[in-house]
């Protein structure tokens, strides 16, 4: 047991009076790749926001348990220095502070350390070079003008920096071409060690192509109505959700 | 300026000293006062005749009709004018120790060691320090209290003094004139480039009393400064007046830029009043950071009288609950080929309100000019507020205007979005005040910019919940 990283026990959750998640149960190992899939509106995000615990989003019942210990109750900024992190499907523009100085900001938040800034710097290249990010960026605003791409790597870049325990990744490669994926993946590929672990929403399979995917979940109307490996979501490629629907 | 404080320190504002003056005047403002006024600060005929010449304007004149209420401020309750137990010095080790320990500890004389050619430091109604590097002194620049310049410089001042201002301005000019104390004078010579800021320190320590500085600069052709201008009291529970009033000339070919960043304590009515008049071809720039005070009403404003003048007001105002910030500019383009340029923010929070008040005025004779404002207010929460109400008198149909007004509440995703990275949600609210404010901090000199975001970083703490 010692190697479970989030486990999901029974969990409904409510966004604006709405119920959204109706008993959903998940277990996520260190090492390990896991996919939900879904239709729209079928919880996806709401899965993401409940375990970072966006305060607009009501849980009802239920457990989100963050190596043993249950967080549901704990604020953001808390899960995400125990090492949770949620790569947004719209990232926000935070206009006025820098890509680096932000970064540098979360780093010793997320870590309790100084960050050594000469250091900081030359690692944030490496990765911006290794995502093809222009490395103009650092020093412009965060995501402010970015294209929706450079947006999205922008995500994968703060993921490879902060180094959290869990990656979530929602809809990460939606609105993507098929080199920005290409990008996407090869960031998870840079990430991912028997550590750590991934969690990838998504109603795409392109971006699975090139990762091992250990389980990939399908989510419906709130609940996960089936549980495979990668060659489900190859299935769902071809056959779409409808088998899955009452 | 605290550019050795690392940990954010409200007591550094609200260091009070006993109210232990060589002088205060009774409070009120009759005739008999300002009259004591003048005998106390050895005026010469001329000045005491201007004194009680706006006393009668003063007299003549209603409160505005418009803006925040004063009807609070009760001149019977306001001493105009309390001289400390200081001389004036030009060595910090002569300033008595509690009022140089107050301005050590706002980090003036270490400013002055690391990054400024020139000081004054006025103590209530009375500047208590002045300095200015020797090589300045050599080029001709002069920079001295205003009771110097009334002294050795009378036909100077006589000729600018209330020029640029008008003493019927409105009724806190009137007040202005008729009690004024204290302040600085610049005169920079053709064709001198003073390259480090010079700056002006105001510290009102005495309560139930006012602070009157007059800040007369004379910028002379084609040549160029930088002047910094810092304000900060103590709290009090009865109300402060600062009425000051600055006068600026840039002439021909001449460059200005005169920053401001003002914390004064939440008790204080703040109605300064700033003009500048802008020759031929010359440049005048407001940067100005407004944070403290309880009632605000400062409007800087700029006249472009010379061809090819250019101004740019750059303006950040803070208010948080029970302030109301009511703060703008002005300009008047009134020769062709002028420009001006207006960036003014304003966030407010806990039920502060800011308001953006502005005129715009072209000439029929300013063909060919431009003017172009944004403004853009953050509330942080719903119960605050925030309001622009701009006026253009536009009289000339060959010109480029345009203004642009943004309102907006600080948004919850963004602070999701910065929990998510490991912020809390006090220190994600700061971050996104502080990257709101960037582009204003960044006009200022660093280690203001840095003050501003402690100020920024004070202002929030305990924001939250």
């Amino acid at each position: 047991m010692e190697n479970n990283l989030l486990e999901i026990k029974n969990l409904y959750v409510n966004a604006e009076d709405k119920e959204i998640l109706k008993g959903i149960n998940l277990n996520i190992k260190k090492g390990e790749i896991h996919v939900i899939m879904g239709p729209n509106g079928s919880g996806k995000t709401t899965t993401a926001n409940a375990i970072l615990n966006n305060p607009a989003y009501r849980k009802v019942s239920g457990e989100i348990l963050l190596e043993g210990e249950n967080i549901n109750n704990l604020k953001t900024d808390e899960i995400a220095r125990k090492g949770v992190f949620m790569s947004f499907q719209l990232p926000e523009e935070i206009p006025g502070v820098s890509v680096t100085n932000f970064l540098k900001y979360a780093k010793n938040k997320v870590t309790g350390e100084p960050v050594k800034i000469f250091k900081f710097k030359e690692e944030l290249k490496k990765y911006m070079e290794q995502l093809n990010m222009n490395p103009k960026y650092m020093e412009r605003s965060l995501n402010v003008g970015f294209s929706g791409g450079e947006k999205k790597k922008n995500e994968i870049l703060q993921m490879l920096v902060l180094n959290p325990k869990l990656a979530i990744l929602d809809e990460t490669d939606s609105g993507l071409d098929v080199d920005a994926i290409k990008t996407v993946s090869k960031g998870i590929e840079m990430f991912k060690n028997e550590n750590n672990a991934v969690l990838i929403i998504t109603h795409n399979t392109k971006i699975l192509n090139s990762l091992k995917v250990d389980y990939v979940h399908v989510l419906v109307n709130g609940q996960i109505v089936t549980t495979g490996t990668q060659e489900l979501a190859s299935k769902i490629e071809e056959n779409g959700y409808s088998e899955f629907k009452q | 300026m605290k550019t050795k404080v690392e940990e954010i320190n409200r007591n550094i504002y609200d260091i009070k000293n006993k109210d232990d003056y060589d002088f205060k005047i009774k409070k009120g403002l009759t005739r008999e006062i300002i009259e004591e006024i003048s005998a106390q600060k050895g005026d010469p005929d001329w000045m005491r005749e201007i004194r009680l010449n706006a006393l009668e304007v003063y007299n003549s004149l209603e409160l505005p009709t418009w803006g925040p209420d004063l009807s609070e401020l009760d001149m019977n309750e306001i001493a105009t004018y309390v001289r400390p137990k200081s001389k004036l010095n030009s060595s910090w080790d002569d300033v008595p120790e509690d009022i140089k320990n107050t301005f050590d500890k706002l980090g003036i004389p270490d400013a002055e060691k690391n990054s400024l050619a020139g000081v004054g430091a006025q103590y209530d109604s009375e500047v208590v320090y002045h300095s200015i590097k020797e090589d300045l002194i050599k080029q001709g620049v002069i920079y001295t209290d205003m009771e110097t310049a009334v002294r050795e410089y009378p036909e100077i001042v006589k000729s600018h003094f209330m020029k640029c201002v008008p003493v019927n301005d409105h009724k806190f000019v009137a007040l202005h004139a008729a009690v004024w104390s204290g302040g600085s004078f610049v005169y920079v010579p053709k064709g001198v480039k003073v390259d480090i800021p010079l700056q002006s320190y105001f510290r009102l320590n005495s309560p139930e009393s006012g602070q009157f500085e007059h800040t007369l600069i004379i910028v002379d052709e084609g040549a160029s400064l930088h002047f910094i201008e810092g304000c900060s009291a103590p709290k009090y529970n009865k109300v402060n007046l600062h009425a000051g009033c600055v006068e600026l000339y840039v002439k021909d070919n001449a460059y200005l830029r005169y920053s401001t960043i003002e914390n004064w304590s939440k008790n204080m009515l703040n109605l300064n009043t700033k003009k500048a008049i802008v020759g031929k071809n010359a440049g005048m720039d407001w940067v100005s950071g407004s944070f403290g005070s309880k009632i605000s009403m400062l409007y800087p404003m700029s006249i472009l009288n010379g061809e090819g003048a250019k101004t740019e007001f750059t303006g950040i105002s803070f208010a948080g609950a029970g302030q109301n910030l009511d703060n703008g500019f002005k300009v008047v383009h009134n020769a062709k080929n002028t420009s001006s340029v207006v960036n003014a923010k304003s966030i407010s929070k806990n039920g502060g309100k800011c308001t953006y008040r502005s005129l715009v005025r072209i000439n029929e004779n300013a063909k060919n000019s431009k003017c172009s404002v944004s403004c853009e207010s953050l509330m942080l929460d719903d119960i605050s507020i925030s309001d622009t109400i701009p006026t253009a008198d536009v009289r000339t149909d060959e010109v480029e205007f345009s203004h642009e007004a943004k309102i907006g509440k600080i948004s919850d995703q963004a602070i999701f979005y910065l929990m998510s990275r490991g912020l809390s949600e006090e220190d994600a609210k700061a971050m996104i005040v502080r990257g709101f404010a960037y582009p204003i901090s960044k006009e200022f000199p660093v280690e203001y910019a840095v003050e501003m975001n402690n100020l920024i970083n004070l202002e929030l703490e305990g924001a939250i919940g």
